[in-house]
């Protein structure tokens, strides 16, 4: 069977959304009896690829071949058909089914023209023994837990197609055991031949059971390696961007002008959520930029969350101008004059029905009570400077927010924290899936921001943009903070270093 | 003027749907246009469709803002029955006439933040919640009445049902004046406005400061209060509280008034005066059934039809259909023009 071919193989495959491009110029290749995971940050491009490959996506570019043979998967059955199977994030099997009708489903062995539920209860144990899993076929799926859902539901993947199975984080929701469960399944898979591609977050279980890795970053192609001869560091550089190189900034000769700005306004002491982020410290001076890094799931989004009052602190204290406050819920956050731009825009962000207008009015109309209306003389006034201020396009207040591109809604979120005259604005990946104008523009906005004396907390998975922007970068690594770097050690560079640091250790 | 002019754009499908009916039933039943006074009262078919439209014209107000939350709620016919059984025991117990009012509307009020407690604190989704004091409203208002129709003799309470004043029977007043209370209160407030935000995304709401939560607790107050109002309308009428049908089924009515008006039951933008507009549709359709002389065995079948017709009128699938007829005829002028320019 050792072909000359590789078992699955894509060329130049691109794709984009509305105009925006989400994947370009991506090569993938997959071989017999390996397994390979896909690794990027949030919107690096990873579920459009996959998407294409099994069929969910029509690629706009580019060719898929198959063992030698160019193939062109329509939809997720015509995958299927060729050999491509695919296990989904949330387990795609539907609970209130028995675990035979569960592998069964669609192609339910027959005995004049009944189901044949002998046929199907034996072969549902047969298949299942193959995964070292003995269980009761007839019971409700409902009745398993989560990883006993997924090696059913990879076992129908396999005997459906058998050639490729994806699996889209597989281990998100496992304890420690039945990770070790699972990757027993997955070894014997490669054993016997089958093409296995596994997204991830978790650089340990990377390391511990893929061959090869392929990184993507931005919707491009970073490199695909094999793991053997890939240190963890490059590993993470490849994923966060840039070669580890020194990059100078302009803010390297000006620490000691931060430290002169004086006491720190805003100071959160042993500040945490069990099970969120472990506590830590954040002080906050005037007009400064702090940027938090970490790896998808290292607990950015969840700091924010906490400081913002999303989530309550079991720990700890915030204190504002020496005085000690409560930030219990985004409403306290907001009296306390603090911002939140949410990286998921859509659902976090926009109130896409409503106006432009109405859109950049909502936080300032929140916090003035339903008593005191913004008259609509006014509300035109705020949403006409800002739409002119921050170059919203179409520069149309009346149009409802969902029309606009990603950058013109995340400047009118933005916007929305702005007309409240904010201390202190957290923005959390606030250039993701923005096209470069926009990014720019929104870089040179922070920076003046922070002039006019506004403190910012800056969440990124871009390097360059947090050195570029930041004056200090807090580390965070396995919900933790981890390190603190300012002044010259702010370098992409130090970053990875920071991040790397832990993970190696504890992979020791 | 151009919010005038966006206003009738808006209100047009409504309006042209109850002209049509209205103009039908004049076609079929002579006379149903007309109207006289007598003894200083105005009389006629379509003064009475401004009267019975009451109960259901003020359901619609607090269906229509607890829709935009993206809620709904099935208890306010049973809630009719409550406040109907608490004003007619009051009034047999002898109470004065405001004391008599206020505790109906209070009642009204306390049934709808059950609600907003049930939708808002406890997350239920709001058809199971409210679907419990469906349920539980008109066991409720039986316990009051004692199990039999308490009927009573009180003039000045009857004349909330039945008086005039000014020549203009009662009812048209209150259920006017508090559609223009709350219409107000709406849009001279922001309360419409973040309730809107709460209905289309209440997560991007409340991150951004909004009390998604005070919010769905006044929706749903609201929406009690009209019952009560709508309760002492019906008992005052038949001088009397039917614990086992005032108001039934009338919630579906008030949905429906608010869907002909063409408020998403997603939630999000809502218009008061649009889905008065579908109550008053709704009622001219039962009224105009019946003096049209057919059966009345028919009458639920036409009134489903006739809706059938409307909301097809209004459906996403026609609107694009339009849509593409006329571009497509838009498309053929313009081939016909260029045609004519190649020639």
């Amino acid at each position: 069977m050792s072909a000359p071919h590789a078992l699955l193989e894509a060329r130049g495959i691109g794709k984009s959304f509305f105009g925006i491009s989400a994947l370009e110029d991506v090569d993938f290749t997959l071989e017999q009896g390996e397994i390979h995971a896909l690794l990027g940050e949030n919107g690096a491009g990873k579920s459009t690829l996959i998407k294409i490959l099994t069929g969910v996506y029509r690629r706009d570019r580019g060719t898929i071949y198959l063992e030698g043979n160019e193939v062109s998967p329509d939809d997720v059955a015509a995958a299927q058909a060729l050999g491509i199977g695919t296990v989904y994030q949330e387990v795609n099997l539907l609970e209130n089914l028995t675990v035979a009708e569960n592998l069964f489903l669609g192609r339910q062995p027959r005995r004049f023209g009944m189901i044949d539920r002998h046929t199907m209860r034996d072969r549902s144990k047969a298949l299942l023994a193959r995964y070292g899993l003995d269980i009761d076929v007839d019971a409700l799926l409902s009745s398993y837990s989560v990883a006993i859902r997924q090696i059913i539901a990879i076992a129908r993947a396999v005997d459906l197609s058998g050639k490729v199975l994806v699996l889209d984080e597989p281990t998100a929701s496992l304890d420690a055991n039945e990770v070790k469960g699972l990757f027993t399944v997955l070894r014997q898979l490669r054993e016997e031949g089958v093409g296995i591609v596994i997204i991830t977050h978790f650089l340990d279980q990377v390391y511990e059971i893929a061959n090869r890795v392929t990184v993507l970053r931005n919707g491009r192609l970073v490199g695909s390696r094999a793991i053997s001869e890939l240190p963890r560091l490059d590993l993470i550089s490849m994923m966060l961007g840039r070669e580890l190189q020194h990059i100078t900034r302009d803010h390297q000769a000006e620490p000691e002008t931060i430290d002169d700005r004086g006491a720190p306004s805003i100071q959160f002491q042993n500040y945490g959520k069990k099970g969120s982020v472990a506590p830590f410290d954040l002080d906050i001076r005037p007009g400064e930029v702090v940027g938090i890094a970490g790896l998808l799931g290292s607990g950015r989004s969840e700091t924010a969350f906490l400081l913002f009052g999303i989530d309550r602190a079991d720990s700890g204290t915030a204190t504002i101008d020496g005085e000690q406050v409560n930030i219990t819920s985004p409403e306290a956050a907001i009296v306390n004059r603090f911002g939140f731009c949410p990286e998921e825009r859509k659902t976090d962000g926009i109130v896409g029905d409503l106006s432009v207008a109405d859109n950049i009015v909502l936080a300032l109309q929140a916090r003035r009570g339903w008593m005191r209306p913004i008259s609509s003389s006014a509300k035109r006034e705020l949403a006409d400077s800002f739409i002119k201020s921050l170059d919203i396009r179409p520069a149309d207040r009346e149009r409802p927010i969902k029309f606009l591109s990603g950058g013109n809604q995340q400047k009118a979120i933005l916007a929305r924290w702005l007309v409240t005259e904010p201390r202190l604005l957290i923005l959390d990946e606030p250039t993701r899936g923005i096209d470069i104008g926009a990014h720019a523009e929104i870089l040179k906005m922070i920076e003046r921001l922070c002039s006019e004396g506004m403190s910012l907390i800056v969440i990124s998975s871009e390097l360059e943009e947090l050195t570029a922007v930041a004056h200090r970068v807090i580390v965070l690594s396995d919900r933790r903070h981890v390190a603190e770097l300012s002044g010259r050690q702010l370098t992409t560079d130090g970053i990875i270093r920071a991040i790397a640091g832990t993970g190696e250790t504890e992979a020791a | 003027m151009t919010w005038f002019t966006r206003r009738l754009r808006r209100l047009a499908p409504q309006l042209a749907a109850l002209a049509i009916i209205l103009g039908i039933i004049s076609l079929i039943a002579p006379g149903f246009l007309t109207i006289s006074v007598q003894n200083g009262r105005l009389y006629g078919s379509l003064i009475d469709i401004l009267v019975r439209a009451a109960p259901v014209a003020l359901l619609t107000v607090g269906m229509t803002l607890v829709i935009a939350t993206r809620g709904i709620d099935l208890s306010i016919g049973a809630v009719i029955a409550i406040c109907g059984a608490v004003a007619a025991t009051l009034i047999t117990d002898g109470y004065p006439l405001p004391v008599v009012i206020a505790v109906s509307l209070g009642v009204g009020i306390v049934c709808g933040l059950w609600n907003g407690i049930l939708v808002a604190v406890l997350d239920i989704q709001p058809i199971i919640a409210t679907l419990i004091l469906m349920v539980a409203g008109r066991g409720i208002a039986q316990l009051i009445t004692e199990g039999v129709i308490l009927t009573f003799n009180d003039d000045t309470f009857a004349a909330l049902g039945s008086g005039a004043l000014a020549g203009i029977p009662i009812p048209i007043y209150l259920w006017v004046g508090t559609a223009l209370i709350i219409g107000l209160l709406m849009r001279r407030t922001a309360l419409g406005f973040l309730i809107e935000a709460t209905g289309i995304n209440r997560r991007a709401a409340s991150l951004a400061g909004v009390r998604a939560r005070f919010l769905l607790f006044s929706a749903y107050a609201i929406s009690g209060l009209c019952a009560a109002i709508a309760g002492m309308i019906v008992t005052a009428d038949i001088r009397g509280a039917d614990a086992n049908n005032a108001g039934l089924w009338l919630e579906l009515d008030a949905i429906l008034a608010v869907v002909v008006g063409g408020t998403s039951l997603n939630g999000g933008r809502f218009s008061i005066t649009a889905s008065l507009i579908g109550a008053l549709i709704i009622q001219s359709i039962n009224t105009g059934i019946l003096v049209s002389g057919f059966p009345p065995e028919f009458n639920l079948i036409i009134k489903a039809g006739i809706i059938i017709v409307v909301l097809t009128l209004q459906s996403p699938a026609i609107i694009t259909l339009f849509g593409f007829i006329k571009a497509s005829r838009r498309s053929d002028k313009l081939n016909h023009g260029t045609k004519e320019a190649t020639r």
